[in-house]
């Protein structure tokens, strides 16, 4: 995990994460996760709610995301990133749209997160593109992928094709790039502020409901022969 | 501490030349390396069960009836016994038979199986996986430890006065290991029966091992089968050696890099830092095994995985003759030396029969402690009337 920008953590603050799938370095992907992160931790701000940001690079986890699809567990490095999302008030997801959907980098990444992990997480979905015209790949492919992992994607996506680097305010009465930066972050920074999810205990041991180890007719306290 | 080694039995191209075995000349070098295991001093042999291709080994039972007559000594055991697929009356004959056979030296280790279409082959359904692990072990320890059975269940045809046959050696079921990579219920499964939990902690780093060992082991006390250091754990674990490590380093990495399950992903050196797969000298392994202790508590049994991806026969015997020669003395006395007087050693068959005998006092002091104070409240009531 590279450009954690996190201050210390106290009760109350709300943990975010900035996840960018670019592959080129300097990456616009990535800087459209810095702008929307800048603007949910400054809308936080205001709100008077501290923030942590971790930021994932999945580039700098290529390999070892490839390792777990081979072998089946992750790295340290890779485990560290999940746990940042599993531990996440809000997530802030981008990727360049690659043959009309999220790149194989993006995929694969959540391929290797445990179904659950990302249960109640509101996620701010944004891609990059050359142009406009891959903008609808965030409704057809980022949205139904973490509607599947039940993650809530917040209402306002965010794409940014090569020319909206260079838009500039919204005189002609069309939002452009930064005012739909403002409207997304301003959804996620009220989501994250009413999520508790950081504060949660996870206990990976917990047992489903209902389960006995002796089966239907065992008795689930004393054990088998206890004594 | 019992010390062996473990095989899944695939049959596998060498790729250092390209040749790859019959599944005769396989199943041979298994039988082969079985005994093996016995003369260079090991005491445990465990053999998987696997029934889809590349694997060899579909019926455990034939094969470990064959190393029973061909050794003294050598425990007999499995990884894994699929306790989903396999109807729990068939593991319950098969397995009290080969007691008879090799005279106790029989334990199982139990296993879910990971191969989806395996399910549907055997007629189940793998999200039941979990559900099949719990009633058809707990029918099978029935099985076992009484005589005349009615059960009903959800997935097998009910029986009605059955008695499965033969009855265990002693009446005295074979110890059982779970075997788990990951589901807290297969740990808290054995803890529930006071059976042994073994993590084959070959593919996935310690950390996590170490967090579902010492849940099995809390619930293990639990359950009221001793303390937490008293639970039986069992550990994986894989190496290739050579008198010089680079040697085994060079010698290794066309195997590593091309073996089945991890191989062209992580580097060898990547993949000996995150697992405790050792490649080296003696010394090293060693060294790394005897950190197994620290991280995990001390323990019952050690399995090595000594002959998979395509390793020759050859290649295979002579690391067995450094491990029995140069590991497994030098462990043993260390480990045992550490080990407390008040943590068993590994299971047999003489030592099962010790404490069922003493689970059965128990259970007798319970009920009678049961009974009386049921006859005193009685007599308490008798008196308030």
């Amino acid at each position: 995990m590279t450009g954690s920008t996190g201050t210390s953590s106290s009760a109350g603050t709300k943990r975010i994460v900035a996840l960018s799938a670019g592959l080129s370095q300097p990456s616009s992907t990535r800087l459209l996760a810095d702008r929307l992160t800048e603007a949910a931790v400054g809308d936080l701000g205001e709100r008077g709610v501290e923030t942590e940001v971790t930021v994932i690079e999945l580039r700098d986890l290529a390999h070892d995301i490839t390792n777990n699809l081979v072998t089946g567990f992750p790295s340290t490095k890779l485990q560290e990133a999940i746990d940042a999302l599993t531990g996440a008030d809000g997530l802030i997801a981008v990727t360049p749209i690659f043959t009309a959907s999220y790149s194989g980098l993006f995929k694969s990444f959540f391929d290797v997160v445990d179904n659950t992990a990302l249960t109640g997480l509101p996620v701010l979905i944004a891609a990059t593109g050359g142009t406009p015209r891959h903008s609808l790949a965030l409704d057809h492919a980022l949205r139904p992928l973490f509607s599947y992992l039940r993650a809530p994607v917040l209402p306002t996506s965010v794409f940014a094709a090569a020319e909206d680097w260079g838009s500039g305010s919204a005189d002609d009465g069309f939002p452009t790039l930064p005012d739909r930066i403002h409207r997304a972050a301003g959804e996620l920074a009220a989501a994250v502020a009413a999520s508790t999810r950081s504060g949660q205990e996870r206990d990976p041991f917990a047992l489903a409901t209902g389960f006995s180890p002796g089966g239907a007719g065992g008795s689930a306290v004393g054990g088998f022969g206890a004594q | 501490m019992q010390f062996g080694i473990f095989t899944v039995g695939d049959v596998t191209t060498d790729p250092t030349n390209n040749t790859t075995p019959t599944e005769n000349e396989r199943i041979k070098a298994i039988l082969t390396i079985a005994q093996k295991a016995e003369e260079v001093g090991l005491d445990v042999f465990a053999l998987g069960e696997h029934h889809n291709e590349p694997f060899v080994p579909s019926s455990p039972t034939t094969m470990l009836g064959y190393v029973a007559a061909k050794t003294e000594k050598l425990l007999l055991s499995t990884a894994t016994t699929l306790i989903t697929t396999n109807d729990p009356v068939k593991i319950a004959e098969d397995y009290a038979m080969l007691q008879h056979l090799a005279d106790g030296r029989v334990d199982l280790m139990m296993g879910r199986g990971n191969t989806g279409p395996v399910y549907p082959w055997f007629g189940k359904d793998i999200r039941q996986g979990i559900p099949l692990a719990i009633e058809n072990y707990a029918l099978l320890r029935r099985l076992w430890d009484e005589k005349v059975v009615d059960w009903e269940g959800q997935f097998r045809t009910p029986l009605q006065g059955f008695t499965s046959t033969p009855r265990p050696l002693d009446d005295v079921a074979p110890f059982v290991w779970h075997g788990s990579i990951r589901s807290p219920e297969i740990a808290e499964q054995a803890a529930y029966y006071g059976d042994g939990f073994f993590a084959n902690h070959i593919f996935w780093p310690k950390e996590h091992f170490q967090r579902l060992i010492a849940f099995y082991r809390q619930r293990f006390e639990h359950y009221g089968h001793g303390a937490a250091d008293q639970a039986f754990v069992g550990l994986g674990g894989q190496v290739f050696m050579a008198k010089n490590s680079q040697d085994a380093v060079k010698q290794f990495r066309p195997y590593f890099d091309n073996a089945p399950v991890y191989g062209h992903g992580p580097s060898l050196e990547d993949f000996t830092e995150q697992t405790p797969l050792t490649v080296g000298s003696p010394q090293q392994v060693i060294d790394r095994t005897l950190t197994f202790r620290e991280t995990f508590g001390d323990y019952q049994r050690q399995l090595f995985l000594m002959d998979h991806a395509g390793l020759p026969l050859k290649a295979v015997l002579e690391q067995l003759d450094m491990l029995g020669e140069l590991v497994v003395p030098v462990l043993r006395k260390e480990l045992d030396a550490k080990r407390p007087a008040h943590v068993p050693d590994g299971p047999t068959h003489a030592s099962e029969i010790e404490r069922m005998a003493s689970r059965r006092v128990a259970k007798a002091v319970q009920d009678a402690e049961a009974q009386s104070s049921v006859a005193a409240e009685a007599a308490r009531v008798g008196q308030g009337a």
